[in-house]
């Protein structure tokens, strides 16, 4: 059997990925409480943090349900919120689509947007990386986050709310995700695409179910791949 | 249908699109070679969803009802900045948390 084992990679991955504890934790804690708060009983927050993994999508489903709208309006708008999962898992697949099926759903799984985001960083500054380090990257970054995720709803959920509103949580997670973005905008091809996502992504916020976030998706690609083409060919001339 | 079991449909229903979409291209193109274009598009996924996800949550906080916040607005501008100069995401991460800990007391 191939190994997909290397160890001094799953530890760089696992170093990156301890930080985000820091931003996961307070997250996942927020859905235990309010999840908790909107009567939910502990077996049910748990495994919507365990089976769903995804506090956007989450937290979603949670404000429609108090809502009372209608079941299928609440899965289709929690899913919708999810829909740029396919967009990073078409984006993994060139990397880890080598391993073998069951591996694959287990990356599957674990696929989030710190995993995504620094695991294909990482992949982008080191391309000689073969499949195994690539593989044990992705493993080192969710070690630390995923069993953080699952523990801070619990702690959430039986410490209920006694967080005090002045720690201003709701703005750890657009932090983290800014922090990623500032490595990213390595070309002009990055920063074009960037600009590309907030300008549409702001346009179209009116769009339901997340909509206009899958709009600034798809034309951020297309901006990125024309300037990339532009720029090659302005080279070759 | 129970309340109870409402949820449960929810979560399952839920948990299966989740994972349907994680898997989706990773499941079912899996070694195949994908076609120039389409890596060229994929390159971009991250730069094209990331900034497409905050730019609403810094424009328009929920905490402030919507309304443009000047802490905010300054850990946004200090974290990207910090993350594009250093590269390094945890500086931005801490520079960003400090900016707004700051702008919260002062501003």
């Amino acid at each position: 059997m191939a190994s997909y084992w290397d160890r001094s990679t799953f530890w760089r991955g696992f170093r990156d990925g301890l930080p985000f504890v820091l931003v996961v934790g307070p997250f996942g804690m927020l859905f235990g409480v309010v999840a908790t708060e909107a009567g939910l009983p502990l077996e049910q927050v748990m495994s919507f943090s365990i089976v769903v993994i995804a506090g956007a999508a989450q937290f979603t489903a949670l404000q429609l349900m108090a809502d009372n709208a209608p079941t299928i309006v609440v899965i289709a708008s929690a899913l919708a919120v999810n829909l740029r999962m396919a967009m990073y898992s078409a984006s993994m697949t060139p990397h880890l689509g080598g391993l073998p099926a069951w591996r694959r759903a287990l990356v599957a799984y674990s696929l989030v947007d710190q995993s995504y985001a620094l695991s294909v960083m990482e992949y982008e500054k080191r391309p000689e990386m073969t499949l195994a380090q690539k593989t044990s990257y992705f493993a080192g970054v969710i070690a630390p986050v995923l069993p953080n995720w699952y523990i801070a709803t619990l702690v959430g959920a039986l410490v209920g709310q006694s967080i005090p509103d002045s720690f201003a949580l709701d703005f750890a997670v657009p932090i983290t995700f800014l922090a990623m973005i500032g490595p990213m905008l390595r070309t002009k091809a990055h920063v074009a695409a960037a600009m590309v996502s907030v300008i549409c992504a702001l346009l179209f916020a009116f769009l339901p179910w997340n909509l206009g976030l899958i709009v600034a998706g798809i034309a951020g690609m297309m901006t990125g791949a024309f300037v990339e083409l532009r720029t090659e060919n302005k080279d070759m001339t | 249908m129970s309340e109870s079991t409402t949820i449960w449909v929810i979560i399952v229903a839920m948990g299966m699109g989740s994972f349907g979409l994680r898997f989706l291209f990773l499941g079912v193109i899996g070694d195949r070679e994908l076609p120039e274009w389409v890596l060229r598009h994929l390159r971009y996924t991250a730069v094209a969803v990331l900034p497409g996800l905050v730019a609403p949550l810094v424009l328009w906080p929920a905490a402030t009802e919507g309304q443009p916040d000047p802490a905010r607005l300054a850990a946004a501008a200090v974290t990207l900045g910090v993350g594009f100069v250093t590269k390094n995401v945890l500086a931005a991460i801490f520079g960003g948390a400090a900016t707004l800990f700051l702008g919260m007391y002062f501003l």
